[in-house]
């Protein structure tokens, strides 16, 4: 196996380009994953890059109306970096153990696509554009074209995501929820992610998101559209009319009925909650 | 593998080695310092905790080429210092050392907490502890001594 540790960007994108790896940042997800026994090393069935220290990737500034973030920035340096995002703040909170947020990269829970990777709710309605890199180019895509299902994503072998690009904006209400603990199976966690922008009573921004009822983050555009423009007590009059449109898009994928009913039943209860709360 | 050079309880050190290999192994079995536990392997407990440039990692799976130019201090590096003496003291007079495999997790998350915030609230201490897992005592008496550590060692952190 050759398991290597680029000393830049430009290198990493070379042996990207060259050869097929596996993109190490943190490991808190890979050396799970690829678990042997203690005293061996991890079984990865491809040779693997170590990105974790790579400089050109650990940063976070604000230009031209965005946040960029770079992929390697550890949950632990967000949670504790005054540009963050309060939502991402918000949901970093909640994710892990210190331990775990000092190795963990946004990245890596970007790259990881699990339906219940804590950070995606967020990034979703933030309107988070990621950024990836190969030798050959640059280009950006919205967060929901890079996930497509459970740990498949739409990147290239010779890609590397580069930075998470958020653009600025106000709210007056930011909310994240997560149902289940920490140590609970993917299976039991629910997660909601609401933002409104609520002036003289009138809703003029209004974008929420689910974590764990679909093979992806689920957030519907279309719905949020149709409620800008209410008033907030329109809004709580006709609420249960707009649950019930969330409902029908929320359609976990589970075997079991019940398991399926109580993850829809839960899902909708927090947006009622966040709606209320406007 | 790779040459990978970091300072280790304030020694340089260099080692050849995959830099897919687990922290914890190689401190365990190469550098012989077994302080450094292995509970779950997983990173659910916090038994093999130890200070990556004074902040707490779980070295089951810390990538060992990550460590590159990094200063890990495990717990037999701390107990060299002041911070670990107090912080031990403190253990010992709440009763939050009981069968003692989790204490040095334990006092690696402290003083990560106490680095990062020198007088926690109960509630902090619980955030910063969350990651560490004991079976016999129960978490009072642990949050109780880093209370009471922050207190003592005030000045020390
Ligand atoms: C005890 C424990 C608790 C956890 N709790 C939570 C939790 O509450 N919520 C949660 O969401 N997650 C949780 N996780 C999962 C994990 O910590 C996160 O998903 C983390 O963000 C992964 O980041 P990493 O850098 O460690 O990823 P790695 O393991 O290094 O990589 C994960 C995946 O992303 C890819 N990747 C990484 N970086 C890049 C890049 N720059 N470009 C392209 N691909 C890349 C890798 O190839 C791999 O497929 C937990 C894990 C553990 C061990
Ligand atoms: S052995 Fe590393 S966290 Fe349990
Ligand atoms: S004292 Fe026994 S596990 Fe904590």
């Amino acid at each position: 196996m050759k398991n290597l540790t680029p000393k830049t960007l430009k290198e990493t994108l070379i042996l990207l380009n060259e050869g097929d790896y596996k993109i190490l940042a943190g490991g808190t997800d890979l050396m799970i994953q690829n678990r042997a026994w203690s005293n061996t090393l991890p079984k990865f069935n491809k040779d693997i890059l170590l990105v974790f220290n790579l400089p050109e990737l650990k940063y976070i500034t604000l230009e031209d109306d965005c946040l960029h973030i770079g992929s390697t920035m550890t949950l632990e340096e967000l949670l504790y970096h005054k540009l963050t995002p309060k939502l991402l703040v918000e949901a970093i909170k909640i994710m892990a153990s210190p331990a775990i947020r000092n190795m963990a990269t946004l990245g890596g829970n970007i790259g990881n696509a699990s339906p219940a990777g804590d950070s995606l709710p967020v990034l979703y309605i933030l309107n988070a554009i990621v950024v990836i890199e190969s030798i050959e180019r640059t280009r950006e895509l919205p967060i929901e074209d890079l996930i497509i299902g459970p740990g498949k994503k739409t990147i290239q072998k010779n890609e590397i995501i580069k930075e998470i690009k958020i653009p600025m904006s106000n709210f007056t209400s930011i909310r994240f929820d997560k149902v289940g603990g920490r140590k609970a199976d993917a299976i039991s966690k629910i997660s909601f992610a609401g933002v409104a922008k609520v002036k003289n009573n009138t809703i003029q921004d209004f974008r929420v998101s689910f974590g764990a009822v679909g093979p992806t983050v689920v957030r519907n555009k279309e719905l949020e559209a149709n409620v800008i423009g209410l008033t907030v007590d329109d809004m709580k009059v006709n609420i249960q009319e707009i649950l019930n449109e969330f409902g029908n898009f929320i359609r976990p994928i589970d075997d079991q009925r019940s398991n399926k009913e109580y993850r829809k039943t839960v899902a909708i209860n927090l947006l009622k909650s966040f709606i209320l709360s406007l | 593998m790779a040459k990978i050079k970091f300072t280790l309880n304030n020694k340089q050190v260099e080692i050849e080695k995959s830099p897919t290999a687990r922290l914890l192994d190689i401190l365990r079995e190469d550098f012989d310092f077994t302080g450094v536990k292995e509970g779950c392997g997983e990173g659910e407990c916090g038994a093999c905790a130890v200070l990556i440039n004074d902040q707490i990692v779980n070295s089951c799976i810390v990538p060992l080429g990550t460590v590159e130019g990094k200063n890990i201090v495990t717990i037999e590096g701390f107990s060299k210092t002041k911070r670990h003496e107090v912080l031990r003291n403190a253990f010992e007079e709440e009763g939050a050392v009981q069968c003692g495999f989790c204490t040095p997790g334990m006092l690696i998350a402290s003083e990560s907490l106490l680095n990062k915030n020198p007088h926690p609230t109960d509630e902090e201490i619980k955030i910063g502890l969350s990651g560490n897992l004991c079976r016999c005592t129960g978490y009072n008496m642990i949050i109780k001594a880093v209370k009471s550590a922050s207190k003592k060692g005030d000045g020390l952190w």
